[in-house]
């Protein structure tokens, strides 16, 4: 617990502090160089996967193996990128409809996480109970137990229920629905717990005037505090749709059919064991399709989602 | 966000009453939820681990009640006799251990010498840097494990075509062994002393490209809030920047940086893409840690109750170290507060 405030009041700090160049001193040039050609030795290493990759993605000969270390490929086309969307695997999958099954859990586990987690996390920061040290250090022990202590009785649990709606009939584990439950269950603690930590910093001061003037418990709630709240919920969402979007452990061991495949399926399948077969433009094209929208999104909105990761965002 | 409180008729009730009930209302779906898919498994976990708990047990059709055993399942844990190959448990928490030190170290060290670096007066391009440095902790974990994978591809991979090109400027032969290296599943330990494989290394090269740039981050943030005059003193009273580092730096980043070296640790301790994606527990299970191994036992071994029992040991092991890393972080607190 005081890990994480200690972190969370540092990285405000962090965030919010800004250096004021007016009152910066002129570096003697010569240890400016200096300092700039580790700068740019670090930005290499940093940068080097990832412009690998890319230039692997646009190269025109559409590699099965890199031939050499070709930062900047002869000519570049956007061959690969065409072949993955129309099928990156050898099953009959396309891009979209991974991508459409990687979404459907992302939305469906980050909007069921904070939905109900806003609740129990604005009574955890604001109300008085019984029993609310306890069921805090709850929240807390589950949420530090990896997602892998509690996939095996989840898989166990979830097979039980066979589904027969009309012409459906599928048992809950081997589809999406069940690995999004599966998925709320790792989502939901750190739901509750980054939502209260955020809630535990708004100043009290406009919920006791609504309360004064003689607004509910639940006029508060909805009227003052849920506005409020709207940034810590859009981080909380969004690293949960991280979250989601990237799922593997449960979707490999839940799901059956291929129909059901998402993305990271698909991804480990292009390295996995048939790695030897596949061809590398096509895993590098995959790759930067399957990371470009998250981590856009991450990156113009860094500020605000560093902070909730250091915090304790992905749960491995 | 209408919850089952919001439908109670308010002003019917006596503002009593509604006090008595109304936080337990807020709270009823999240833990509504939770007691189905959180706890619920976890207390049948620990049930299964009693059990020789297998497919059959729960199959859709006629399942076959599990047999109890006992603590069967733990002891064949402990003593490393599981029907699998490669596996030692108590290797399993060394090397698990371990790995988690070794990174928080490397990643502290790094994120706060860049930081410092950073942090100089007057260097240029600062926010580009800053910008540039955090790219590692937007991309999804599952891709950097797979690409570092493809990085350290024997034949094919990049890490060997830049020892090649390296090698090529001393005018040595692009066959040398030494550039074909085989990162990922070298038998052989590459120093002699140190019963470490090279795909641990491979590991910790890609974990720490992961790993420092959030440090970094966190070490800034505490960079910025130490005042300038204590510098300017320790100046005037003539120390070198050593000196300044080790007397006015560091006692100021330890606050900072202990607790979230402290969070790192649980975090690279529970890591599952890099060993998973990465190496796959290669060569011979050396590189696998505890959650890789639960799941693997599971998932490809199909041994539930085993896996079972196997994680609440990593439960109870999970529990020991946040103990000890918290009275730490106790235990130096005051120093600067």
């Amino acid at each position: 617990m005081t890990v994480m405030t200690a972190t969370r009041r540092l990285l405000g700090r962090g965030a919010s502090a800004r250096t004021s160049s007016s009152e910066e001193k002129r570096l003697p040039l010569g240890r400016q160089i200096v300092i700039q050609l580790i700068l740019l030795l670090i930005t290499f290493t940093v940068l080097f996967p990832v412009v690998w990759i890319v230039s692997m993605s646009l190269d025109p000969r559409n590699l099965s193996r890199p031939d050499g270390l070709n930062l900047i490929p002869p000519g570049a086309t956007l061959d690969s990128f065409a072949k993955v969307i129309a099928q990156p695997t050898t099953n009959p999958i396309s891009f979209i409809e991974l991508a459409l099954n990687s979404l459907k859990i992302a939305v469906g586990s980050s909007v069921v996480a904070v939905g109900i987690g806003i609740t129990a996390a604005y009574a955890f920061s604001r109300l008085k109970f019984r029993g609310r040290e306890v069921l805090m250090i709850t929240v807390l022990g589950v949420l530090m137990l990896p997602s892998v202590a509690t996939i095996i009785p989840l898989f166990i649990f979830l097979n039980q229920f066979q589904i027969n709606v009309g012409d459906l009939s599928f048992n809950l584990r081997a589809s999406l629905l069940g690995v999004t439950l599966a998925v709320i269950s790792a989502q939901l603690p750190f739901a509750i717990w980054n939502l209260k930590g955020y809630l535990d910093t708004i100043p009290r001061d406009l919920e006791e005037a609504a309360a004064v003037d003689g607004a509910t418990q639940n006029q508060i709630f909805r009227k003052v505090v849920l506005p409020l709240a709207i940034p810590a919920i859009a981080v909380t969402g969004f690293l949960g749709f991280l979250g989601g979007w990237t799922e593997y452990l449960t979707v490999a061991m839940f799901v059956s059919e291929v129909d059901d495949w998402t993305l990271s399926l698909a991804l480990n399948s292009l390295v996995g064991q048939f790695a030897r077969t596949t061809n590398w433009s096509q895993f590098a094209a995959f790759a930067i399709l399957f990371a470009l929208p998250v981590s856009v999104v991450f990156f113009v909105f860094q500020r605000y989602l560093v902070g909730g990761l250091a915090v304790g965002g992905v749960k491995g | 966000m209408t919850t089952a409180a919001a439908a109670l008729p308010a002003r019917s009730r006596g503002s009593r009453a509604r006090r008595g009930a109304g936080p337990y209302l807020y709270l009823v779906p999240a833990f509504a939820v939770m007691a189905i898919i959180t706890f619920y498994p976890l207390i049948f976990q620990v049930w299964m681990s009693f059990h020789d708990f297998g497919q059959i047990n729960f199959r859709v059709r006629n399942p076959v009640p599990a047999e109890f055993i006992g603590l069967e399942n733990y002891i064949r844990i402990a003593q490393s006799k599981l029907a699998i190959p490669n596996f030692e448990f108590i290797r399993l928490v060394l090397f698990n251990l371990w790995w988690a030190f070794s990174n928080v170290v490397v990643h502290v060290v790094i994120g706060v010498l860049v930081a410092v670096v950073l942090n100089t007066k007057g260097v240029r391009f600062r926010g580009i840097y800053r910008a540039l440095f955090i790219l590692p902790v937007v991309i999804p974990q599952i891709i950097v494990a797979t690409v570092w994978r493809n990085m350290f591809d024997p034949d094919s991979g990049a890490i060997n075509y830049g020892l090649q090109a390296a090698g090529g400027l001393f005018g040595l032969s692009a066959d040398n062994p030494a550039f074909h290296l085989n990162w990922l599943r070298q038998p052989n330990d590459p120093i002699s002393w140190l019963p470490l494989p090279l795909a641990y290394f491979a590991m910790i090269t890609a974990n720490t490209w992961l790993g420092w740039p959030l440090n970094s981050v966190v070490a800034t943030g505490a960079l910025q809030s130490i005042p300038g005059e204590l510098y300017e003193a320790a100046e005037m009273d003539g120390a070198s920047p050593w000196q300044k580092f080790r007397n006015v730096t560091i006692p100021f980043l330890r606050p900072a940086m202990l607790p979230y070296a402290i969070y790192g640790f649980v975090i690279t301790f529970n890591l599952f893409f890099l060993p998973f994606f990465m190496t796959q527990g290669e060569p011979f299970g050396r590189t696998e840690i505890l959650v890789t191994q639960a799941y693997r036992l599971a998932y490809e071994r199909r041994l539930f109750g085993v896996a079972a029992a196997f994680s609440v040991y990593l439960f109870f092991l999970l529990l020991v170290v946040t103990l000890i890393t918290n009275r730490m972080a106790k235990a130096t607190k005051s120093y600067a507060d």
